[in-house]
């Protein structure tokens, strides 16, 4: 390998292989060098009998608050701890660091160990599952309190119960909270609450304490006490941060004492406020629906005056059809009439006898005219008949005869002749004289020019 | 009251309102809902307005399970 690095670049090469390397680490070792600068931050070797590692503390875990190791304890000098922490390098001056985040007296470290291993388990067991947990009561009737009978604890959680709703009783099974007589005790409390009447929660309680305090509820016994337990159980054990097994099996987990005293009892205000709720809806909705059913009622009753309005109403249109009738009637009835004399004179107009009267006035008439019209002819021929003999008189030829002219005829045609031509030499005429007629022959013709 | 009465009349009472508001109810049934509502109403109220409680320690006497009285409930911090 003959590439050259830089101090940086081996650096960095370093850093990426151990802080890739490990992953967070328990480390078990004594503390010296112990350093506190303003900054907060404890630095210090961790050391065992053949080797040391640089540590540091950062301040941000002990300054968040309510934050505390779990037992409590702050590293000294000379101190064997088990700490939880992960691998840091320093480029700047070369050195390798562990960053603490977890720091415990040494001891614990097998008491850690154990817990672990009974949480893997029983967890593995199902002890912890969802399905296991009961449904907290709405309001409980008696409340159930495993924990010590004096103290913080039992204070608390009577405080905030009894501010809750006053009138929940509370039935204290007094127990050791630690040491080796705690478990036995708390299996035995759970297991007698089980038959008094009216408990319908419990709540396990304990305050905070360090990992050893904690123990017995890290126990299987109490474990199984819990998950045997028909009624509900809430766990509030230690601190807000610390989590036992109680507390995994119990049906629900409080983070405190007073917590597991709110989840269990309803604020009796806020139930007072939602059953007034219901009640003002409820008697709204009353008087609206008594309202709507009234006007309903208002409605139909109106209605129901109605047939008698209608009955009037009814008479009134009746009488006004019959008016409205009888004047149709009438008015029909003179239309009637009317067309009646039409007719009457219609057909009077053709009565035959008024025909036949008339025809016979006419046959009068005309007989009259006939006859006087015949009278007028015939005075009219008789006077056209003197005139014309009067004239016949006067152009008769036989009056011209007396005067001696005559009239030759041709025979046998009688042709009067008014011209010689008109007849041959011994053609036979008739000569007409005024008085007689003779018989002659022609002897011969003689032209005139 | 035990807690189940408490909580079924409160959650009945509930449904009275719900179903009086739905307007799913003939005057008839309107009017005993009306009713029914009116004595969870009490009897809830009733619960609500208790105020007195027993704060009690569970003991053994010759090994079995006894109840007396807790003396050390500091009386109501208020």
């Amino acid at each position: 390998m003959n590439e050259i690095l830089t101090v940086s670049a081996l650096n960095d090469r370093i850093r990426t292989l151990l802080e890739k390397g490990f992953d967070l680490l328990w480390v078990e070792g004594e503390v010296s060098n112990l350093r506190r600068p303003d900054s907060g931050h404890v630095y210090f070797t961790l050391k065992d009998a053949k080797s040391q590692i640089r540590a540091v503390i950062f301040r941000s875990p002990y300054a968040k608050p309510g934050w505390k190791s779990p037992s409590g304890f702050v590293v000294e000098e000379g101190m064997g701890i088990v700490c939880r922490a992960r691998l840091a390098v320093y480029p700047p001056r070369g050195e390798y660091q562990l960053i603490i985040d977890t720091v415990e007296p040494r001891g614990i470290g097998a008491l850690q160990k154990a817990f672990e291993q009974l949480k893997a388990r029983l967890e593995a067991e199902g002890l912890f599952d969802k399905s296991r947990k009961n449904p907290l009561p709405f309001l409980p009737s008696r409340i159930g309190v495993v924990t010590s009978p004096s103290g913080a604890v039992i204070r608390d959680i009577l405080t905030v119960t009894g501010r809750r709703f006053p009138s929940v009783d509370i039935l204290i099974a007094p127990v050791r909270v630690q040491g080796t007589e705690a478990p036995a005790e708390i299996t035995r409390a759970l297991a007698d609450l089980q038959n008094i009447p009216r408990i319908d929660v419990i709540i396990l309680a304990r305050g905070g304490g360090s990992l050893e305090d904690l123990a017995p509820f890290n126990t299987e016994e109490v474990a199984r006490a819990i998950a045997r337990s028909r009624i509900p159980v809430v766990s509030a054990i230690g601190h807000e941060t610390d989590f036992t097994i109680a507390d995994f099996t119990a049906d629900l987990r409080a983070p405190t004492p007073s917590a597991a005293a709110e989840l269990v009892v309803p604020l009796r205000t806020e139930l007072i406020e939602t059953l007034q709720t219901l009640e003002l809806r409820m008697n709204r909705h009353r008087r609206r629906e008594a309202q709507r059913l009234r006007d309903r009622i208002a409605s139909l009753s109106e209605r129901l005056r109605d047939p008698k309005r209608r009955l009037a109403e009814i008479r009134i249109a009746l009488d006004d059809n019959i008016d409205r009738m009888r004047m149709a009637l009438s008015h029909l009835r003179k239309i009637r009439r009317q067309g009646l004399i039409h007719l009457h004179v219609r057909l009077e107009h053709r009565n035959p006898r008024t025909r036949i009267a008339q025809m016979h006035r006419d046959v009068g008439s005309f007989r009259e005219r006939l006859r006087t019209a015949v009278e007028r002819r015939e005075q009219q021929w008789k006077n056209r008949v003197r005139s014309s003999m009067a004239l016949l008189d006067s152009l008769s030829p036989f009056s011209i005869l007396g005067r001696g002219y005559s009239i030759t005829r041709r025979l046998p045609d009688g042709l009067i002749l008014r011209d010689a031509g008109e007849v041959t030499t011994g053609q036979e005429v008739d000569i007409r004289l005024s008085l007689g007629s003779l018989r002659a022959r022609v002897a011969g013709i003689l032209r005139e020019q | 009251m035990g807690k189940e009465k408490f909580e079924e009349a409160l959650e009945k009472l509930e449904e009275i309102v719900h179903r009086m508001e739905a307007g799913e109810m003939t005057m008839e049934e309107s009017l005993k809902a009306f009713e029914e509502g009116i004595r969870l109403a009490r009897l809830c109220t009733k619960k609500l307005d208790e105020a007195d409680r027993r704060v009690d320690l569970l003991l053994r006497q010759d090994g079995e399970p006894v109840t007396r009285p807790f003396a050390g409930e500091d009386r109501e911090p208020e």
